[in-house]
Order: structure tokens, then C-alpha cells, then sequence
């Protein structure tokens, strides 16, 4: 047997998402560069240009155009791949919803980055908060290995025929894409057995030509396709759960639930995170536990569908619970703060604050988690923003 | 957990020592991340670099505030950038040099090495850039027991792309003439 060390590799965000793209035999890429997804598609080029990677790599001249590309060859059931960020992710807005109103089973990763003006290229989430109502799965990871992962799980729930929907992997500019630590690099034979051929019961095929996508009117099914696609959303969620134990015992690997519920069993008070900010909060937990005080994590590994009914039982006995959005809605309260506040909403009686941090980059610190634990007790603004006006 | 900040100028190498550093560590069995100051590089401007050693999985992933150790690839960013802030007491910093006087040098080890005439004798990089970012390496491993010198060998001779043998040769030197102040 092969030992740990010789499969687990140093690599960057980025790079691993390479290598589970490579794993899960895609045969179609189409991307623009933008930073930091750059190195993504650097990387996924070199590997069809060396022979590594069997693919066709289309290069574009927009997002709105990678999008386009992928959409047509998945729909001739083709896996095809895709990445984007920031401003290249809000381009693309209009054929996303076209590729999850069609069904097609893509998984395309975002590097998730601010969004101008002013111009900003570091980490934050309002990109992908952006493409919550396309009808895309999203998933935010919070180490490299999950971002390796989420590619092979991605494909393997997207193209189940009960959800035939997009998936949507998220990962943090720099944070994680430009940060280098060990991933396990999963085996390519057992890869490609785990997420096997794609097979599309309806494909473009020019021996028998179908319309796809065309007019359908008020009275049409376009309502009750509409339902249908809500249904196949909300419905995964059970699916999603037997799809990660099931990835996790054929790779020994880690992958939480839906959600990562972090030391919450007699929690008294408790934050939610999404992404690599995770992290630093745990690591944050870990040390006031140490000091007596019961505090925890409800890390969303899954935004879409949203865990609502995994939250609720997280958090069942919290004194005080605070959602942290590293993204930013005007005119109402976080997006994250008003899906976790529905899920709640007549079936327990917790407080909920709402934090906004880690905009355009600014670094999150151990201190500002335990400031926003600190709030959690005395707090009492609508909002509160957090390292803000410091520097 | 181990902290290392790096200080170097675009092209210096400052990100791929800090990926060498951390791949030393993991080598003996470490738990490491390594990640460059999330910034647009240009030659020449200065970069920062951030190394994390541990015995168990990171999760701090914040920037490196309190670093037990400094490395200085170019000594002339010393007159721009405060390179011992948040400098631990008794903390390593490595400069690229043949002598300084570092400020408050007593609350520090300080180790100085001439890492860009190491380089420039073992044919790394030219005299406008001279390529020294795997000499300092081995004067860290001197001054420091975070990793031994043979990991910092071994991990040169997993990443560099060329010149592999110049880059052992220049880290055993750089070991043999660090001097300790």
C-alpha cells in the first residue's frame, strides 16, 4: 500500500482544483483568465497541451462566452469545466441561469473576489452571493483538499438524475487559490470509476436535431419547469448526504455535511462562516474553549440548497447566534443572515447579529472573531461591521 | 505553530522560498502553508511572504503578525520596510549581508550571510538579480532547528526547475559562512 506522504502533495488553491478537474476526466474547458483565477486555467492548459489531461480547451474572448461554450458542449453530454471570478462571474450572470434552466450538469469553480469600484483584486464573497438564484448547488471550501474534492463530488451530484443541476465550487482569492499546503491527491483510476461517464438521457445530436431552450408561452410548462428545477434543488439534499459519506469511504477522505458543525455540542453561543474564513474561527474557538467558554462554528460548506433544517438542529440550546457575511447586500441585512433567520424563524427564540468583515481583502484576525463573540453578549447595532475604520 | 515572514523584492524568489521552506518541514513531517502578502508583484517592488510550520493541521489563515522568525533577501529594503515588527524576543531574522547593525539586534539571533555573492559564484541569476532566495535558506537552517539542512536540500531539489546541483552547492555554502551576531 501506498504510504500518506507519497500522494500528499504541497499545492495551492488553485492548483488543486487543476489536478480534480484532471481527475474527473473533463473533456471540455472553456475559460477566460482573470485574476486569481488565472492559474486555474494556466494550469489545465499546460496539462492538454502536454497530453496529461485529454481534453479540448477552447480558448474565448469573454466569460459570457466560457459560459456559452460549456453550455453547448454539455449538452451534447459532454463534461465540460469552467472558472471565473469577480467581474468575469457577473458577466457571465445571464447564461448561468441559461445553463441550470436547461439542466446541464457543469461544474465551474469561482475564486471568489471583490467586486469594483474601486478596483480589487483580493478575496471576498459578493461575487457568488451574486449568483445565489441562478439555480446553480454552491459550495464554499475551506482547505484546498476540499477544493480538490468538491470538483469530483461536484460532478457526481450534478449529473445525478434526480438533480441534473450546476454546480457552483467556491474558493477564496488567495487565501486558499494562491496558498500553498498538503492535499492528498486523490487516485486517478479510482477518480475516474467514482465519477464514471456522463450519460444524458437528452443530448444535442446533429443525426436527430431537437430544439432546446425555446418558446414557451403563459400557459406552457414553462411554469412547472420552473417548480420542477426548485423541487430537483430543494429535493438534493438528501442525495447530497449519502454522496458525501459515499465519497468519503471510497477516499478515506473528510468532507463535512452540508454543513461543518464545529464543537456546537453544548455551545452556548456560535458564529456562521462560509469559505477559508472558517478556518481562523475555529482556530479562534479552539483557544476560547480553552479559556472555559462555550463557543462554536456552523461552517456552510453547502449555500445552495441551504442547509436550513441542519442549522436548526445546530443550533438548538445557543444563547446568542451571529452569521458573519464576508459580502455585502444594501438596503437589508446580509444574504446569509436572511436564509439562516428563515430557517430559524417560529421555531426557536435565539437572538441573531449580523457581521460584515474581510471586505476587498482586509485580513480576518483571531482578535476580530473573538470581538464578534465578545458582540455576540453586548451587542445591539442592526450590523456590525467589523475591523472597520482601524486602519 | 513556527511563523517565518520573508522580505524580498519582486524576483527575488522570496514566494518560491517560502513554498521551499514550508515543503523542508513537511518533508519531516510537518503540517505547513505558505502563502505570499496578497499583493499585485512587480519586479523589483517589495514582496512579503509568510511561512506556517505545526504538528497539526493549520487552521490560523490570517497573515503572520508575530513572527519567530525574519528573512531578509535584500538588505535594501530595510530602509523602507520595518522588517522586525512584530518580531518575537529571542526570534531568528536572517539578512543578506556580510555585517549590519540591525535595530534592537540584542532581542534577536541574527544571523548574516552573503548570499548574493553565493549566488552570483554558483552562476544563480547575474549581478542585477541575482537569484539568492536558496542560499538564505541555508543560513536559516543554521540559525534555526525548525528544519534541518538536508530538508532544505531535499525540498530545493523537489522545486527548482533547473540548476539544482548550483542551488545545493550555494545552501551548503551559505550554511558554512552564516555568521551568527
Amino acid at each position: 500500500m501506498e504510504s500518506v506522504q507519497s500522494h500528499r502533495k504541497i499545492m495551492t488553491g488553485n492548483e488543486a482544483v487543476a489536478v480534480g478537474v484532471k481527475l474527473a476526466k473533463v473533456k471540455v474547458i472553456a475559460a477566460y483568465p482573470i485574476t486569481p483565477q488565472t492559474t486555474i486555467v494556466e494550469e489545465l492548459a499546460d496539462m492538454v497541451a502536454n497530453g496529461e489531461l485529454d481534453s479540448k480547451f477552447i480558448e474565448v474572448e469573454s466569460e459570457h462566452s466560457a459560459m456559452s461554450a460549456v453550455t453547448a458542449s454539455e449538452a451534447s453530454g459532454v463534461r465540460s469545466y469552467t472558472a471565473s471570478s469577480s467581474h468575469g462571474i457577473l458577466y457571465m450572470h445571464e447564461p448561468l441561469h441559461w445553463a441550470a434552466g436547461m439542466r446541464l450538469p457543469l461544474v465551474m469553480s469561482v475564486v471568489n473576489r471583490a467586486i469594483g469600484p474601486p478596483w480589487n483584486i483580493w478575496g471576498e464573497q459578493t461575487d457568488t452571493f451574486n449568483q445565489k438564484d441562478t439555480g446553480w448547488l454552491q459550495i464554499y471550501c475551506e482547505s484546498n483538499q476540499e477544493a480538490m474534492d468538491s470538483i469530483l463530488l461536484g460532478y457526481k451530484i450534478a449529473e445525478n438524475k434526480k438533480i441534473l443541476l450546476p454546480v457552483m465550487n467556491m474558493l477564496d482569492a488567495f487565501t486558499l487559490s494562491h496558498t500553498s499546503e498538503p492535499v492528498d491527491v486523490r487516485n486517478q483510476k479510482k477518480a475516474a470509476e467514482y465519477v464514471g461517464d456522463l450519460e444524458l438521457d437528452s443530448k444535442l445530436d446533429f443525426k436527430n436535431p431537437a430544439g432546446y431552450g425555446s418558446l414557451l408561452g403563459p400557459d406552457g410548462p414553462f411554469m412547472e419547469m420552473k417548480k420542477d428545477m426548485r423541487d430537483s434543488m430543494y429535493n438534493a439534499i438528501g442525495t447530497i448526504k449519502n454522496e458525501i459519506s459515499n465519497f468519503n469511504e471510497q477516499f478515506s477522505a473528510e468532507l463535512p455535511g452540508l454543513t461543518d458543525n464545529f464543537m456546537m455540542e453544548d455551545a452556548d453561543y456560535a458564529l456562521v462562516t462560509a469559505g477559508a474564513i472558517s478556518s481562523t474561527a475555529k482556530y479562534t474557538v479552539r483557544k476560547l474553549r480553552e479559556k472555559g467558554q462555550k463557543v462554536g462554528l456552523i461552517r456552510l460548506y453547502f449555500y445552495r440548497p441551504f442547509p436550513g433544517e441542519d442549522v436548526l438542529k445546530a443550533v438548538k440550546g445557543l444563547k446568542g447566534l451571529g452569521v458573519v457575511e464576508r459580502n455585502l447586500s444594501f438596503g437589508q441585512r446580509g444574504p446569509t443572515y436572511e436564509d439562516v433567520a428563515t430557517s430559524l424563524y417560529g421555531r426557536v427564540d435565539i437572538p441573531i447579529r449580523n457581521y460584515v468583515v474581510g471586505l476587498g481583502g482586509r485580513d480576518i484576525r483571531v482578535k476580530d472573531f473573538e470581538r464578534m463573540f465578545e458582540d455576540l453578549v453586548e451587542g445591539d447595532n442592526e450590523i456590525e461591521w467589523v475591523n472597520v475604520g482601524v486602519k | 505553530m513556527y511563523e517565518v515572514r520573508f522580505h524580498g523584492r519582486g524576483g527575488q524568489g522570496a514566494v518560491t522560498a517560502s513554498k521551499i521552506l514550508a515543503t523542508a518541514a513537511f518533508l519531516e513531517g510537518k503540517w505547513v502553508t505558505s502563502f505570499p502578502f496578497f499583493g499585485t508583484e512587480r519586479r523589483g517592488a517589495p514582496v512579503t511572504a509568510f511561512t506556517r510550520v505545526d504538528d497539526r493541521r493549520i487552521e490560523l489563515r490570517s497573515q503572520i503578525y508575530e513572527p519567530d522568525a525574519v528573512i531578509v533577501l535584500d538588505r535594501s529594503l530595510m530602509s523602507i520596510v520595518n522588517v522586525t515588527e512584530g518580531l518575537k524576543n529571542e526570534g531568528v531574522i536572517i539578512v543578506n549581508g556580510k555585517s549590519g547593525n540591525l535595530k534592537e539586534a540584542g532581542k534577536f539571533k541574527v544571523g548574516y550571510v552573503d548570499a548574493t555573492s553565493i549566488a552570483l559564484r554558483n552562476g544563480l541569476g547575474d549581478p542585477s538579480h541575482p537569484i539568492v532566495n536558496t542560499a538564505i535558506l541555508g543560513a536559516f537552517s543554521k540559525i534555526s532547528d525548525l528544519v534541518s539542512l538536508q530538508s532544505i536540500k531535499s525540498a530545493t531539489t523537489d522545486m527548482v526547475p533547473s540548476k539544482k546541483k548550483e542551488n545545493v552547492n550555494a545552501i551548503q555554502e551559505a550554511y558554512e559562512e552564516t555568521e551568527l551576531n
